[in-house]
């Protein structure tokens, strides 16, 4: 159960119980976002510390709203017009932060490891916002919110990932949550970014280098971004990755009728994807941000709510109803 | 925790009975069913609300709308020890706006539950009229909120609990009083 | 006069391997024989202790001068004492480089001043370590070096490996390299494999360090010099020292105990298990503890890299690369190698003795008229590492909390116990 998580770290080490759990909590959450009054009372008085070490607009409004919709404060750093600049190293800086006591940090790194770093020395709850290469736990618990909401299921789906997948963090939570629930991964991309060991990273997963085979039979498609900032060697040019991997109108059709599309963003349209596909019926982008929100208000409400602070014993009640 | 049961407050025919007065005194005192719908509070203010509502089509042939609100994010006991409890959502099919609202729920104790469940309906609309109808009125208020509509008034002392069953949630139909076992 | 008594004698050389005395006079060892009397001498008792020659570490780190805040000459030479080394030669990427004869002369005179084990300084193969010229190899041989190397890297160039080693044949010195392919190794903090992939850590492929090893045999075979394969970790630069041998070329080789204790899936996010080079894969492990039986491997070196907390108490792609290793290097020996029946107890004490002294081109043994450096150790005492209780500045080890069976007892150098348990 979520109670006895500690921190949100990654997928990898979440049961599949857990993982359900998240995604039936955030149910009441989806279902908060249409009311004509957005705002909780349930973690007033908290702070959430959101430490973006790394440049994000849309994970880090999707948690700043999370938190304000809840009731809580937020506290905001970010990178560039930090004291990480000027050499603070990451330690230091968190624990600046957490001398003023937030009641949980969200924090998104370039280094993976970075929030198992933190976790270990602070006295509060860690959630990844995306460390490095290695995981961004919220975009795959959204991502398949998103598959579950529209398909019904996730056991037996099959799923392709499409694009540079070794240095994706969004790939590795997707691989690791999704193959937990039986689905069939599919990984296909330029070769040098989708190597041999991937395989290895979970059960039912196999890389295909053509993007037709890649296709066939495909339930749901996850186009990853072309990230130009992460690469670390020769890249591929533009037109040779559109040729080999963008996903086109053309292309959908060899998956399965009413196949998903999904995409992290931000989208390069034209680029990985043809504007037609991502605007297209198929496309389940809006969505992906909306449960993306939904997503991360159960996880605060469980993670940062309840007691950091021991409170006078209640009268007592019975199991799991308030005082009526 | 132990308890043992001290008395049967309620049998099956006599809830049976007490929500068939109810759901008439709710026709009675509204002046009719036009706006009116029924709020059931999780849990056991559900499936109330949903016979409530089922009795009232029987003798005057209008099906109001009946939803249903979870109060959990609602609560004021914010700093309890221990993890937070599971969140449901709300089935509100419906938009409380200008709507005459009846709450529904089993037992009115300190007032805390119904405070969370208007704050719940206040976020979603501008209700015209709120009022309450309980199986079970306690005592205890802790917070001016009172009830409209009462199935039967109880003394009971702090210690003690009064526990409904229904049929639709605990198999069993009654309600009894019970007290903590030392 | 010291008069170690009934221990139980492993001399290499000699294949001598039984219960006797050792007397040692005046930094020499002057008599072993059983039933040695001695009237005068300081006795040490060491029943059910092993005698062994005083063991040799051919790589390690002593941040003296300029990185004194992980490590400084004397706390790392207690260290050594510590684990049971004798005589430690240190890597010259200290700052400056040590690549000139005043540099080494200090260090030379920091270990005198240190009265501890042996320090005998490596120096750089080119100036500053830069792979450009090189460095005044002659001037720091009469300073007291006794091998090259331009440790932290690989020596640049083809060309300069070359003329490095036909300079140092002529003086008779060993070029040690740290083989590495930079193109290969860019930005990489952990061994390529299912476990880099796991982590999102870039990782560093086995080929790079083979690659630079195969160059290197190519160069020991056109010059016919002495070069020896610093901390080898891959089973691809192993089969090229293996190949080297065969056709009779002085190529030799160390392996640290991380390397032979643990792989690449034991990587966590925990910068003590970052050095450089990385964590190998199991298969690599083993083929490296088969040299190890077989003899293809010449030594067991510890590659002892302190770094101060602070600076390995950050993300792990940004923390230095290294671990201490003075004080687990026998007991890791002891427990990986010899009490899992993989090595006899002989074999292990040559690859801390013997082996490290062949590849400096010098004796190591315990017969009489040799120098009078012992190393003592109990092989079956069960004791707990503790990082906190190191004299070495640093707290950089995988290995704290870990149990061991074997550990040293005293450290003889020129017949003087300094250290003792």
């Amino acid at each position: 159960m979520l109670q006895r998580l500690e921190h949100l770290l990654g997928i990898e080490d979440l049961t599949r119980e857990q993982i359900s759990f998240i995604l039936d909590q955030a149910a009441p959450f989806q279902e908060f976002q249409k009311h004509p009054l957005k705002k909780l009372a349930t973690l007033r008085g908290k702070t959430v510390a959101l430490a973006f070490f790394e440049n994000s607009t849309r994970t880090r409004i999707s948690f700043a709203t999370a938190a304000a919709r809840l009731g809580a404060d937020t506290m905001n750093l970010q990178a560039e017009a930090s004291s990480v600049k000027k050499g603070e190293s990451l330690l230091d800086t968190v624990r600046t932060l957490e001398a003023m006591r937030p009641d949980g940090i969200v924090i998104r790194h370039s280094s993976s490891g970075a929030p198992h770093l933190i976790a270990d020395r602070l006295g509060m709850p860690v959630v990844n916002a995306g460390d490095g290469t290695h995981e961004h736990p919220t975009q795959a618990l959204l991502d398949a919110l998103t598959i579950r909401d529209r398909k019904g299921k996730l056991e037996g789906l099959n799923l392709t990932i499409l694009g540079d997948i070794l240095h994706s963090r969004v790939a590795r939570s997707n691989i690791f949550l999704l193959s937990k629930f039986g689905v069939n991964i599919t990984l296909c991309g330029p070769s040098m970014w989708v190597p041999r060991e991937l395989e290895s990273l979970a059960l039912n997963v196999r890389r295909v280098s053509r993007i037709e085979d890649a296709l066939k039979n495909a339930d749901a498609i996850i186009v990853l971004r072309v990230q130009t900032e992460r690469l670390h060697e020769p890249g591929i040019a533009p037109e040779e990755y559109i040729l080999g991997y963008q996903l086109t109108p053309a292309r959908l059709k060899l998956a399965n009728p009413g196949a998903l599309v999904l995409h992290p963003g931000p989208m390069i349209r034209g680029l990985e994807i043809d504007p037609a596909v991502a605007d297209g019926p198929q496309s389940c982008v809006l969505d992906q941000v909306t449960n993306g929100l939904a997503i991360r208000m159960a996880l605060l409400y469980h993670l940062v709510g309840g007691a950091a602070v021991e409170a006078p014993p209640a009268k007592e009640k019975p199991k799991d109803s308030p005082k009526d | 925790m132990r308890v043992v049961e001290k008395r049967q407050l309620l049998s099956s025919d006599e809830i049976g009975r007490t929500l068939q007065r109810l759901a008439h005194e709710i026709v009675e005192k509204s002046g009719g069913t036009d706006d009116l719908a029924l709020i059931g509070v999780r849990r056991r203010g559900v499936p109330l609300s949903e016979r409530l509502a089922k009795t009232i089509q029987s003798f005057s042939g209008v099906q109001i709308p009946v939803g249903t609100i979870d109060i959990t994010l609602y609560r004021d006991d914010l700093s309890t020890v221990g993890p937070q409890p599971v969140v449901h959502s709300n089935e509100i099919s419906f938009s409380v706006d200008n709507r005459d609202l009846v709450i529904v729920d089993d037992v009115l104790y300190t007032g805390r539950t119904i405070r969370a469940a208007m704050n719940g309906l206040f976020d979603l609309g501008r209700p015209k009229r709120i009022r309450l109808c309980v199986l079970i009125d306690r005592g205890h208020r802790e917070l001016p909120v009172e009830a409209s509509f009462i199935g039967s008034k109880v003394q009971t002392s702090d210690t003690e609990i009064v526990e409904v069953h229904l049929r639709e949630i605990d198999g069993d139909e009654r309600v009894v009083l019970v007290d903590r076992v030392a | 006069m010291l008069l170690i008594k009934n221990g139980r004698v492993l001399d290499p050389s000699s294949k001598t391997d039984s219960v006797q005395d050792v007397l040692l006079s005046e930094g020499r060892i002057s008599k072993i024989a059983a039933g040695v009397s001695a009237p005068d001498a300081e006795v040490f008792d060491a029943t059910g202790m092993v005698v062994a020659p005083g063991f040799i570490d051919l790589h390690c780190h002593l941040r003296e001068p300029g990185q004194e805040m992980s490590e400084t000459i004397e706390t790392g030479t207690r260290s050594a004492a510590k684990g049971g080394f004798t005589a430690v030669c240190c890597m010259p990427n200290t700052q400056p480089v040590n690549d000139n004869a005043s540099i080494t002369r200090g260090i030379v005179e920091r270990a005198a001043a240190a009265k501890s084990v042996r320090v005998w300084p490596i120096g750089a193969a080119s100036v500053g370590s830069k792979g450009e010229a090189l460095a005044e190899i002659a001037a720091m041989k009469d300073a007291g070096i006794v091998a090259v190397s331009d440790d932290g890297k690989p020596v640049a160039t083809a060309r300069l490996m070359r003329q490095v080693m036909d300079y140092c044949s002529t003086l008779d010195l060993p070029v040690i390299d740290h083989c590495e392919d930079p193109s290969l190794f860019a930005g990489g903090v952990m061994r390529e494999g299912p476990r880099s992939i796991r982590l999102g850590l870039k990782g560093i492929p086995a080929e790079s360090e083979s690659i630079c090893a195969g160059r290197d045999v190519e160069i020991a075979g056109l010059t016919r010099a002495r070069l020896h394969i610093a901390h080898m970790s891959t089973t691809g630069a192993l089969e090229y020292v293996r190949q080297a041998k065969k056709n009779g070329l002085k190529v030799t080789c160390e392996v640290t105990p991380h390397h032979f204790t643990l792989i690449d899936e034991d990587v966590r996010y925990d910068t003590n298990y970052k050095m450089n080079p990385p964590l190998a894969s199991r298969a690599d492990r083993d083929a490296l503890i088969a040299g190890l039986v077989d003899g293809t491997v010449d030594a067991i070196a510890t590659d002892h890299a302190p770094h101060h907390a602070a600076s390995k108490d950050v993300e792990f792609d940004r923390a230095p690369f290294g671990i201490t290793g003075f004080e687990t290097a026998l007991a890791l020996g002891l427990s990986e190698l010899v009490h899992t029946g993989k090595m006899s107890l002989t074999r292990l004490v040559e690859l801390f003795t013997t082996g490290p002294a062949r590849v400096l081109g010098m004796n190591r043994k315990l017969a009489a008229g040799e120098v009078a450096d012992v190393t003592v150790f109990s092989p079956g005492q069960s004791w707990t590492y503790r990082v906190a209780e190191s004299p070495s500045k640093s707290r950089n080890s995988p290995f704290d909390a870990r149990p061991f069976k074997g550990a040293a007892t005293a450290t003889i150098v020129a017949g003087r116990i300094i250290w003792r348990q």
